[in-house]
């Protein structure tokens, strides 16, 4: 059976990866500038006015889209940062913007009213209603989907709904409903919402103890992890704690999701397109992931089973799941 | 400041749930009580028939009361109950923003903490579909606090912060309750119901950490603002959340009720806390735009 | 768990034991210079690395009887030798094979796959390594070129007629000595 076309939406933290990802058949590239605006705001990471401007013509002269994530939450006193990123991106010729934020949203809607807006995943629309109210109320196109919900809900989202659904299928995993989590500034004093990175490395600290790694985010451990075993992100939600007698990962696994599997399913399901997490990774691994799912699409498209991937050295944990696509995740 | 009695967020027993909003109804100084099931749909039929007499009784008691609604909705029969809330005849609070689809314009709701309103323009959006009193992250640091303090005076808004209790930190689809018994979601047997505060978690030193609570993770510390009420209240913040808790709610709001009308000083209000209930560490990091866990007095 | 599995190549013992003996005060001067002619030819490096350019990063190859102190400081990029008996302060150390470090300058392998699997160590200013290996990931630095740069006209010379021999030798030991994507 031939599916619908679908879509790759690939992550790029610099100008390098961008063009990895356009060579490596990215039909969209998403991209954030280098400030408090993006959710990936990280040290060394993101891209200056020119750089985007310059990034959006290479993905355009390849046929490749190119979105920009302004997906923080605007701090009161200081929302004309946000707004000028809109307005920015417009500029440098994005094709739509990806937002979260209700003020910033029907700014962009007023002031910019001919920049296609994408909902980010950090406003966790999580059913039809909340999808429809952000539809009917700031013109949203495309609604990237939080990892709450199963493969059938999916499906049941978008035989109500009448516009995009973007799903995640590779990358790091959030375990909490997105842009709905403080754990990061309960232990640091910056959060997602606020400063554009969980965990912040500015808080991570390593030390080798008795032979194990050990992790600190603030003042907390996070894990141990002896020698022979992957290192993990030091990630507050997939960290190592005792809770009720037991002591192991509480809330998640340190492992991150591969859907590869269920592209077949998600394209059933109605799904327009398919997004890569790893904005914060290297060249080496946007350029490796791309291609993979490229040639998952492509067997897709053709009427041909999805190969099998290898990706899992690239993976957190060095393994992988589908998350909350299987219900029994919950 | 008013003061707000937040929902109650963990699984108590039925009972035990109407004898907390009796008292509460009778005694407690607070001038408005939310009500009802925020964390997870399933624990609401346990209680759900006992709504109508607390709310009575609380309005005897004269309590504004407001009706909770679910913080994540996924289900199908998550959003059903949101239709019945709307219907209530009673204001609502918004927890998750699927809500404002079913509440029918120019109806006057209230919006919960977990709502994320960071900035004046969102403050302002919510205004103009008929917010009231906005409950602010309690992530927020004094600068934020105080901004949108004064944008809701212009928007005639109320703004309220969470003053006293766990922290709510994160919502999930995932239940960790029943993650840690070793069951599915779908057929949890409401574990949770064995920590009428959460589920305590250390980190690997043995330091205390967090609290589950079903799909909800709260803080270790009770979040404890008494002693900073006189900045809040000179930025303009109309009301002060304090979130149900085992113990003696009724002399905590006592206690809050004497700070903010500064009848106590903070030092007299904090000890009063703290002698309530001695294990309980504070914070009010979040206030200082410091980690959260921090305290500072 | 899944058990642990290296990603790197060994780096030839020949190769290490070949660079072993290389007396420290001359190739320091040799990497003084490259690091200027980098900083010349990357100028965006200190744009990404911001504040932590002034930062001392220890870059230490636990394959090799020494380490290199990496400062990119904009004004005066210094790139030192120190060996085995030294200690130098450092406010980051970043260490594993050498094959891996090349590797991930090269963009052959993924930082944090590399992070995962333990085939690197990152110790001290967490933040300054990933400012450090996030400015050089997008510097697509090659730098097999940069020293032949560094050693002028002549070193480009030879530079130019090394290379094919360059990428036999990256394929047929799988340590990436030149730019991933020119390996393809």
């Amino acid at each position: 059976m031939n599916g619908p076309a679908l879509e790759l939406v690939c992550p790029a933290g610099t100008p390098a990866a961008l063009r990895a990802a356009v060579d490596a058949g990215a039909h969209t590239v998403y991209c954030g500038f280098a400030d408090e605006t993006n959710a990936r705001n990280f040290p060394g990471l993101n891209f200056s006015r020119d750089e985007m401007a310059a990034g959006a013509a290479y993905a355009h002269r390849a046929g490749s889209k190119l979105l920009v994530a302004i997906n923080t939450f605007p701090r009161a006193g200081a929302e004309a940062i946000w707004h000028h990123a809109v307005a920015d991106a417009r500029a440098a010729g994005a094709d739509a913007v990806i937002l979260a934020d209700l003020g910033l949203l029907a700014y962009a809607a007023e002031h910019q009213p001919g920049l296609r807006r994408h909902l980010s995943v950090q406003a966790a629309a999580a059913n039809a209603d909340a999808i429809m109210f952000y539809a009917e109320t700031f013109g949203v196109k495309r609604v990237v989907l939080p990892r709450v919900l199963s493969v059938e809900e999916i499906a049941a989202i978008n035989r109500d709904i009448d516009v995009e659904t973007e799903v995640f299928v590779f990358g790091g995993l959030c375990v909490m409903a997105e842009g709905r989590c403080s754990l990061s500034s309960y232990a640091t004093g910056r959060s997602p919402n606020m400063n554009g990175a969980c965990s912040p490395a500015s808080h991570v600290v390593y030390t080798e103890e008795q032979g194990e790694l050990v992790s600190r985010l603030g003042n907390f451990t996070i894990h141990k992890v002896p020698k022979d075993a992957p290192a993990p992100y030091p990630t507050l939600c997939k960290g190592c704690f005792s809770a009720g007698g037991q002591t192991g990962h509480v809330f998640e696994d340190p492992i991150s999701l591969d859907a590869a599997e269920l592209i077949p399913r998600l394209a059933k399901a109605g799904v327009t397109a398919l997004k890569i997490e790893g904005r914060q990774r290297s060249r080496a691994y946007v350029s490796a992931v791309v291609k993979s799912f490229r040639r998952a699409t492509d067997a897709i498209a053709a009427g041909r089973p999805v190969p099998v991937s290898e990706l899992a050295h690239l993976t957190e944990g060095q393994s992988s799941t589908l998350g909350a696509y299987r219900k029994a995740w919950r | 400041m008013r003061l707000t009695l937040g929902p109650m967020l963990y699984n108590w027993p039925a009972d035990r749930w109407s004898d907390f909003y009796a008292r509460i109804a009778d005694e407690a100084p607070v001038d408005r009580v939310i009500i009802g099931e925020v964390v997870c749909s399933k624990r609401l039929p346990f209680y759900q028939n006992q709504i109508p007499e607390a709310v009575e009784r609380l309005q005897r008691g004269g309590k504004e009361v407001v009706l909770a609604s679910l913080g994540l909705v996924t289900l199908p029969r998550e959003r059903k109950m949101l239709a019945e809330l709307a219907e209530s005849g009673l204001p609502v609070e918004v927890n998750d923003l699927t809500m404002l689809r079913y509440l029918a314009p120019g109806t006057h709701f209230t919006v919960g903490p977990l709502v994320n309103v960071y900035n004046e323009g969102t403050l302002g959006f919510l205004a103009g579909r008929g917010a009231t009193t906005v409950c602010l992250p309690p992530e927020l640091s004094f600068a934020s606090v105080a901004a949108l303090a004064a944008a809701g005076a212009q928007l005639g808004i109320e703004i309220e912060v969470w003053a006293f209790g766990r922290v709510p930190l994160a919502i999930s689809g995932r239940c960790y309750h029943a993650r840690l018994a070793g069951l599915a979601k779908d057929s949890c047997q409401f574990v949770c119901d064995a920590d009428p505060d959460g589920l305590a978690v250390e980190t690997l030193d043995g330091q205390p950490f967090l609290a589950v609570n079903g799909v909800q993770t709260v803080s270790d510390c009770w979040a404890n603002l008494a002693g900073d009420l006189a900045p809040l209240s000179e930025a303009g913040v109309g009301s002060l959340r304090l979130s149900p808790h085992t113990g003696d709610m009724t002399e905590v709001a006592r206690l809050f009720r004497a700070a903010a009308d500064f009848r106590i000083d903070p030092d007299e209000a904090i000890a009063g806390l703290a002698a309530l209930a001695p294990e309980r560490r504070f914070s009010n990091g979040f206030l200082f735009a410091q980690a959260g866990a921090e305290w500072t007095h | 768990m899944a058990p642990l599995s290296s990603l790197v190549p060994q780096f030839p013992q020949v190769g290490a034991r070949m660079l072993a003996p290389l007396p420290l005060g001359p190739l320091s001067l040799l990497l003084g210079r490259a690091a200027r002619g980098m900083a010349t030819r990357h100028p965006g490096l200190f744009t990404r690395l911001g504040a932590h350019s002034e930062k001392r990063f220890l870059i230490d190859p636990t394959d090799l009887p020494f380490s290199f102190l990496v400062r990119p400081q904009a004004a005066r990029p210094r790139i030192e030798a120190v060996g085995a008996l030294v200690s130098p302060t450092w406010d980051c150390r970043i260490a594993g094979p050498l094959a891996a470090l090349i590797g991930m300058v090269h963009g052959a392998y993924d930082g944090d796959a590399l992070f995962f699997s333990r085939d690197i160590v990152i110790e001290g200013d967490t933040e300054a390594a990933l400012a450090l290996r996030n400015a050089l990931d997008d510097a697509e630095i090659d730098l097999f070129e940069e020293a032949a740069e560094s050693l002028g006209a002549p070193g480009r010379t030879a530079g130019r007629q090394l290379r094919p021999l360059a990428r036999a030798a990256s394929q047929f030991t799988g340590v990436a000595l030149t730019r991933a994507e020119d390996l393809l």
